[in-house]
């Protein structure tokens, strides 16, 4: 920073090069355009959904979480060791859904940071008056909930992994289990990415945010478990299959349990068949393309 | 430098109710540029087009010569903007915000933080700028603004009403800072107000649009110095009780007019007369000698932009609506 120049405040007195007026100096260097912005974008908002780069309060609730998700996996690890169990109390696949509740309320908490901030703080303009375009700030924005996700739910698998592996447990069941596990909470991250991000994007305020998410993925499970409790006394299998459908957490097992050798949690242990698990993948893909698109058509009016 | 900063042709933008520019033609070269209209006259509407964020629906526009229809991310990636409304979180240091917002620019980390930690300075931000942005006055808060579209060294920046919610004071402030952009810092501004006054000191060029037309557009000084006022202010003695008065007949007497400089406190002292040319001077200087009277100020008033407008918008009701906010 010594050597700083100003054109307009040349040296005076002859042998004295130093410059004490520090001007306005102008950049010349690179300007490495949209790509480069989005990816900005995408690692600011990852960093900010575990409250890096931000204040310490903000750090608390994501981090605390995280440590939530991950405790249960290092017990069963501990567990597994200690009586030397022949295989982990419980299975990859089926991690994620029972610790449901955490991830949601990590959605509901993070999904709203992400994006009413901005809406509220009226910073979307800023963002659009600079190289990037809606489809940038959807994606980055996007990509970074489902990163973030993803971190969550894949940190404990891969204790559990670690874990089975020092246990001394079958490499190839587990690895393939853990591969399984990985493909199952990948999907999960980026339909609860999806519809976190949605929810929040419709309002500018933090806590109708908040409130939405949870209201969104606790009321459909336990409308849609209650109901698959009916039609099971009523021995309709069809009906729990397609009752299913209707909620973010039931689709993603119905998902595993059909492709991804997964015991469904349905009432019964019953998950779909193959013909209907065709169905709950494009419904699952088919979800996330449309918070995709719901997204990108709520940004388009958010102009300046 | 390009002759033409900015050039529309007939640009016009119709929502289904309203119309907000209708064939609006107008180039805008170097320099500091005012774009004056009341609230809804197009300015912002203007902008957005101008940022290739919003298609015209006729006519076309060019910024930095680059086709606002086809090179918005170019163009965007030139020019800087702050907006009118508020748009900082207030959680972040405005450090943060900044070096964010310049690596939303394009420019890679180091650059960012060296630019953010100049450009904050030139702006005026020194200590405060590790604080969270929640505990900033308004003027430091539109400090950090200017700062944001500042930071990545634009060729031109569009500035929308940065003087608004601001002191007397921070006014001034802001307008010394948006003078420097261009003097010291080499960037073009284009710069919007509702009020004609604060622009007439700051800009070379103002360019005034109503209801989405073009009303006017030229330099500053056509505005101000086609003609000079001059500003009188004289003592009274024992022979003259009234020195302003007998100072208005003698004047009178030898065919020069008078008027009394407005309704300001104090301003029933001061008289106003349009200067024809060197021999006004001498002539007033005369009459007052001859009187015995003491002369107090005699001083060149600026026209205000304002008053301008209303000569030529005699007969315009939309027009005086304009002019209106000028004072």
């Amino acid at each position: 920073m010594a050597t700083e120049q100003s054109t307009r405040t040349p040296a005076t007195g002859s042998g004295d090069t130093r410059i004490h007026n520090i001007g306005y100096r102008s950049y010349d260097g690179p300007r490495l355009g949209r790509s480069y912005a989005r990816l900005s974008l995408y690692s600011q908002s990852l960093r900010g959904a575990y409250g890096l780069g931000r204040s310490a309060k903000s750090k608390v609730l994501p981090m605390l979480l995280f440590v939530v998700m991950c405790v249960p996996a290092a017990i069963m690890v501990a567990v597994a060791v200690a009586t030397k169990a022949k295989d982990l109390p419980v299975d990859y696949t089926r991690y994620a859904i029972i610790m449901q509740a955490v991830i949601s309320l990590y959605v509901a908490s993070q999904a709203p940071q992400s994006v009413s901030r901005d809406l509220r703080f009226k910073t979307v303009p800023l963002y659009f008056s600079r190289p990037i375009e809606t489809a940038d700030y959807v994606r980055a924005k996007f990509a970074a909930l489902t990163s973030a996700l993803f971190i969550l739910t894949a940190a404990p698998l891969l204790v559990l992994y670690v874990g089975a592996l020092l246990a001394k447990l079958d490499f190839t069941d587990q690895t393939k289990g853990f591969a399984q596990g990985l493909v199952s909470v990948a999907l999960l991250s980026l339909l609860f990415a999806g519809i976190g991000l949605v929810i929040a994007a419709v309002t500018p305020r933090r806590g109708f945010g908040i409130a939405a998410v949870i209201a969104v993925l606790t009321i459909s499970y336990g409308a849609v478990s209650t109901l698959q409790a009916i039609a099971e006394t009523q021995g309709d299998g069809d009906g729990i299959a397609l009752i299913g459908l209707f909620s973010p957490i039931t689709l993603i097992d119905g998902v595993q349990s059909a492709f991804l050798g997964a015991t469904s949690a349905f009432p019964g242990g019953v998950g779909p068949s193959n013909a209907e698990g065709v169905v709950y993948v494009l419904f699952t893909l088919g979800l996330i393309a449309a918070s995709y698109g719901l997204l990108m058509r709520r940004y388009k009016k958010v102009g300046l | 430098m390009d002759v033409t900063v900015i050039a529309t042709e007939s640009l016009s933008k119709r929502f289904p109710r309203v119309t907000a520019l209708d064939r609006l033609s107008v180039d805008v070269g170097p320099g500091v540029t005012g774009l004056v209209g009341a609230n809804g006259a197009g300015k912002s509407t203007l902008i957005k087009i101008l940022l290739g964020l919003s298609p015209a629906t006729e006519g076309r526009a060019e910024v930095l010569g680059l086709d606002v229809a086809t090179d918005g991310a170019a163009i965007r990636e030139r020019v800087g903007y702050m907006p009118e409304h508020d748009c900082l979180p207030p959680d972040v240091s405005a450090t943060e915000f900044v070096v964010h917002m310049a690596r939303m620019s394009g420019l890679p980390a180091t650059a960012a933080r060296e630019r953010t930690a100049d450009t904050l300075r030139h702006v005026g931000l020194y200590e405060e700028r590790y604080r969270p942005i929640g505990g900033y006055s308004t003027g430091m808060k539109q400090r950090v603004k200017l700062a944001q579209a500042l930071v990545h060294d634009p060729q031109l920046v569009f500035l929308d009403e940065p003087t608004n919610g601001l002191d007397p004071v921070g006014r001034d402030e802001m307008l010394g800072l948006i003078r420097r952009i261009h003097t010291d810092f080499g960037i073009s501004v284009l710069v919007t107000s509702h009020l004609l006054g604060e622009l007439e000191r700051t800009c070379d060029h103002v360019v005034v649009v109503d209801g989405g037309k073009l009303l006017r557009s030229s330099s500053t000084r056509d505005f101000t110095q086609t003609t000079t006022t001059l500003a009188i202010e004289v003592t009274d003695t024992d022979e003259h009780p009234d020195g302003t008065r007998a100072v208005r007949d003698a004047l009178h007497a030898r065919g020069v007019t008078v008027q009394d400089a407005g309704g300001l406190p104090g301003a029933g002292h001061i008289l106003q007369l349009t200067a024809q040319g060197e021999d006004t001077y001498d002539l007033v200087r005369d009459v007052i000698a001859d009187l015995g009277l003491g002369l107090v100020r005699m001083e060149q008033r600026r026209h205000q932009i304002a008053e301008v407008f209303k000569d030529d918008a005699d007969g315009d009701a939309q027009r005086k609506e304009a002019v209106g906010h000028g004072n």
